[in-house]
């Protein structure tokens, strides 16, 4: 599986209230929760995020609550991958639970600028900076974790 | 090798004699815990994926807490989908008006929580049974879903941080200092997905609502869990409370930890975070020239009945300082009659504060008490992100309930132990 997309970058510690702020929790619809997605760390990234861009943290990206509502909004934004140097536990977990690929590597999280043009390779751990011309590598994910994106989300390979 | 208190518990649950930090496991669990935000994405899942059973009605607890009583049309939609649920599969642990409480201070307060389980949540503050010696750990609606569904988990076994206490907290200083302290020290991603193991002599000063706090405010440090060892005092706070068996565990003499602290409780002073991380923090007596618009004393982390108490004793015969709005609110129904048996609640009316019905309200700016442009809170409550308790530009300052009842009536942070003195 490969992504490629503009980057939207951010910086250490973007946490689960300002990914989706709490005043939005009383619904669990996705295209609403993805409407006010990052609203109030960047007011502009829903009309500027197109389909399969690629979102850039730093350190402990998604910290925070536990809310599902996080990834669902990012991944929901169209959001093809989010790659960070390290993330949260519950939000790394839900992510995957749900489905949205995400990437640990702190060399491609320093590097990578906003606005830059990156493409991923799933399967290699490989993500290259078209724009800077660079490669970076990422951990790639355990088997145990592999088999559950594979069936396309925890719930499914339960079945 | 030897293992941690949380790998023990971990090993158990999986069936296997012993597991080191790092292996995946499927382990059984003993509660599954969701509120009114986390349980309707995990009903949604629950349903689409056709599950038509839950592993145990008697092992899924759902509080309708956050946004309860509904404080909105969709609120009321949401809380309105998980009664249904909660009715249709005969859900024992359902609380709703009346008998809900902030889910952290409500389980163990009814013995849903024991030493030795195994709990999920699908509310990241799901670490603070951690106290009674469980491991506890927050999860998302899908793992809720899953939980539900199957009454197992999978888990990447942690390594941890061992925190071995000394001596003893003096007045005016409580569990949220020692939290908030510790966070200060190792930051807000320093236990990142490792368990927080609070050990030692000076655990036994520590009341278990000292212990609650600390456990509660794991996540904070990023923590997969915070666990305290038990003692005589776990063991009295649940008898009469958990009818039925349950075991305690201890860190093997020989267990690895990642890194061990030494922390004297006696040198801790009031510590409050300042904005916008949990790590912010600072000595109380070095914020005085901070003047809040609003104080809140409750939440999930300070609403129990000795952080009323201590509220209380401060505001006893004082009135709260012109310009500020200082909102209490007891956790859970058994807290809010025990104030009004113990006169707390006239203390905190004729003191000036508003005494809300339990509900994590503003805590996570959901309502009642939100945050204007620039306005500034001091409160007992566990996050200060961005926003989180209002407008993006307003700020809070998270601090224990002896500072912010002082802060209230002093109108400006002070430190309570130089107030007391």
């Amino acid at each position: 599986m490969n992504v490629k997309g503009t980057v939207h970058k951010y910086g250490d510690n973007v946490d689960t209230d300002v990914i989706i702020p709490a005043r939005y929790l009383n619904t669990a619809d996705h295209k609403e929760l993805a409407s006010h997605c990052m609203e109030d760390i960047d007011a502009t990234f829903v009309k500027k995020v197109k389909d399969g861009d690629i979102m850039v943290g730093g350190a402990n990206f998604g910290c925070g609550s536990s809310r599902e509502h996080a990834p669902i909004a990012i991944k929901e934004s169209g959001i093809s991958c989010v790659i960070a140097s390290t993330f949260a536990r519950i939000f790394y977990r839900n992510a995957i639970n749900i489905g949205l690929a995400i990437l640990e590597c702190p060399e491609a999280s320093e590097k990578i600028a906003d606005g830059d043009e990156v493409a991923v390779d799933f399967d290699t751990g490989i993500i290259r900076n078209l724009t800077k011309n660079e490669e970076y590598k990422a951990q790639p994910f355990p088997e145990f974790i592999k088999d559950i994106i594979a069936a396309n989300g925890l719930l499914n390979s339960l079945k | 090798m030897g293992m941690t208190m949380s790998q023990k518990i971990l090993a158990a649950h999986a069936g296997l004699e012993s597991v080191e930090a790092g292996q995946l496991i499927m382990a059984k669990l003993d509660l599954v815990l969701g509120n009114d935000i986390t349980s309707p994405v995990a009903i949604n899942e629950f349903t689409k994926n056709g599950f038509s059973q839950v592993f145990d009605h008697t092992k899924i607890a759902m509080v309708m807490d956050h946004f309860v009583p509904n404080k909105d049309i969709k609120a009321a939609q949401q809380t309105k989908q998980c009664r249904t649920f909660a009715n249709s599969y005969n859900i024992t642990n359902y609380y709703d008006v009346g008998e809900m409480g902030i889910e952290h201070a409500l389980l163990p307060e009814k013995g849903l929580t024991a030493p030795g389980d195994l709990v999920i949540g699908a509310d990241s503050h799901t670490c603070t049974y951690g106290a009674l010696g469980a491991f506890s750990t927050g999860i998302g609606s899908t793992d809720m879903a899953a939980g539900m569904a199957t009454g197992k988990a999978w888990f990447k076994v942690p390594s941890a941080i061992k925190f071995n206490l000394t001596g003893s907290l003096r007045k005016g200083v409580s569990g949220k200092d020692v939290i908030l302290y510790i966070i200060g020290m190792i930051g807000v991603d320093g236990a990142l997905y490792r368990s927080m193991e609070f050990a030692g002599e000076g655990l036994h000063t520590l009341t278990m609502d000292d212990r609650f706090t600390m456990a509660n405010m794991a996540i904070e440090a990023g923590a997969k869990n915070g666990i305290f060892e038990v003692d005589e005092q776990t063991l009295e706070y649940v008898k009469g409370r958990v009818n039925r068996d349950f075991t305690v565990y201890k860190a093997d003499e020989d267990a690895v930890y990642d890194e061990v602290y030494e922390i004297n409780l006696s040198e801790i002073v009031p510590t409050v975070a300042c904005p916008h991380l949990p790590e912010n923090t600072k000595p109380a007596s070095e914020l005085t020239d901070i003047v809040p618009d609003q104080v809140v004393i409750g939440s999930c982390t300070n609403g129990r009945i000795s952080d009323m108490e201590k509220a209380a004793e401060i505001l006893k015969g004082k009135k709260v300082a012109k310009g500020i709005r200082c909102i209490v609110i007891p956790a859970t129904q058994a807290v809010y009659k025990e104030c009004i048996k113990r006169g707390y609640m006239d203390i905190f009316i004729d003191a000036g504060c508003a005494v809300s019905t339990p509900t994590c309200g503003p805590c996570l700016g959901g309502y009642m008490g939100i945050l204007a442009d620039d306005e500034i809170a001091v409160a007992t409550t566990n996050r200060n992100f961005v926003g989180r308790m209002g407008a993006k530009s307003s700020k809070i300052y998270l601090a224990s309930p002896e500072v912010a009842a002082a802060t209230a009536v002093a109108g400006h942070i002070v430190d309570p132990t130089e107030a007391m003195a």
